[in-house]
């Protein structure tokens, strides 16, 4: 490891543990369940250690066959990012769905008030 | 006596829906073997379609919300569901169908041929475009639902008691016309199609589906199947 710690490997340090310190915070509060707390953890020590360890993630690369360990890091969160764009999409269309099952109760609840007031207004004359 | 529900899925459609509701029952009247019903759903419209609806004698479910075609077709069907419909038409509320289709698409159901009849609009003249987009509707249905349609998107359909019962729409918008041949499929439901007129005017293609929606449907159709 290299004593001197390079303006990237700080700025990249500071913002891992900003990241964790809000985790904990959530997990605190009772937001994310321990999995949750676990996972997002390890995911961000894993990343805090391969800066200032590149050749932890050069390895893992040559093992995937890629050359460098920023080229691994860089393909793996297209692609984590391109699901996670996925599964909100979904999310949001289980969004959309709830609101219209809303909006669909309002509507038939209405229509059969208006269709029982005239019975009512009927029934008192 | 049986009982046939017409849906017709509005929106921002007051200059037209007197006229349409006319037709409709003009020749609603001539089904004797059946208590008719229209069911005008009002999707969150900022124009005056639920009162022009009402006073056009039909029944008015109105969203509060603009929730889209597939959302406004499945409150058609949930008040079909709870008023124990035995059939259920849709229909477009914007002219394009012609009501005197809607006896020679109910021989099927009444034959005991089939559950869902689909109106393929063969008779009448179409633009190019609507073709060509219609084409490719049909083969991304066929690719995605396995079921081949000769007019996938027609909003002319007819369900029998069954497939009223069975059928669950999740989507909101206009992927709902794929979606159903899905459900179709899912519920193992018999299908056919009768061919229907077309009625293009100016007004009805500026209020159809967009030639440029085709990607977003197609998005909207694949997050269907991830969903349960």
């Amino acid at each position: 490891m290299n004593i001197f710690v390079l303006p990237i490997q700080l700025f990249l340090s500071l913002f891992l543990l900003f990241a964790i310190s809000r985790v904990f915070l959530r997990f605190k509060e009772g937001t994310i369940s321990l999995g949750q707390f676990l996972f997002w953890c390890g995911l961000w020590l894993l990343a805090l250690f391969s800066i200032f360890y590149p050749d932890f993630s050069n390895y893992w690369a040559r093992l995937l066959g890629i050359g460098r360990g920023a080229d691994a890091i860089l393909y793996t969160s297209v692609i984590a990012l391109f699901y996670l764009v996925f599964r909100l999409h979904v999310l949001l269309e289980n969004v959309n769905y709830e609101i219209s099952k809303l909006v669909r109760e309002v509507a038939l609840l209405s229509q059969e008030q208006t269709r029982r007031q005239p019975q009512k207004q009927k029934a008192k004359r | 006596m049986k009982t046939l529900f017409v849906v017709l899925p509005a929106f921002n459609e007051s200059q037209v829906i007197r006229e349409v509701l006319r037709k409709l029952k003009q020749e609603l009247k001539k089904i004797k073997e059946f208590q008719s019903y229209v069911v005008v759903v009002d999707d969150g419209s900022s124009d005056k379609t639920s009162r022009e609806a009402a006073r056009g004698g039909s029944i008015v479910l109105r969203h509060v919300l603009n929730r889209g075609l597939g959302g406004a077709l499945e409150t058609g069907l949930t008040y079909a569901k709870r008023k124990n419909a035995d059939i259920l038409v849709t229909m477009d509320s914007d002219g394009q169908h012609d009501a005197k289709d809607i006896w020679p698409a109910l021989q099927p159901i009444l034959a005991d041929q089939a559950d869902v009849v689909i109106g393929s609009r063969q008779k009448g003249k179409r633009p190019l475009d609507r073709h060509l987009i219609n084409l490719m509707s049909n083969v991304v249905t066929w690719l995605l639902f396995g079921i081949w349609s000769s007019d996938s998107q027609s909003g002319f359909r007819v369900f029998n008691h069954k497939a009223i019962r069975s059928i669950k729409i999740m989507t909101q918008e206009m992927e709902v016309s794929s979606e159903i041949f899905g459900e179709i499929k899912r519920n193992h439901l018999r299908f056919c199609e009768v061919p229907i007129r077309v009625i293009y005017t100016e007004y009805s293609r500026r209020k159809g589906q967009q030639n440029l929606n085709g990607p977003r449907v197609l998005l909207k159709l694949i997050i269907r199947l991830f969903r349960s």
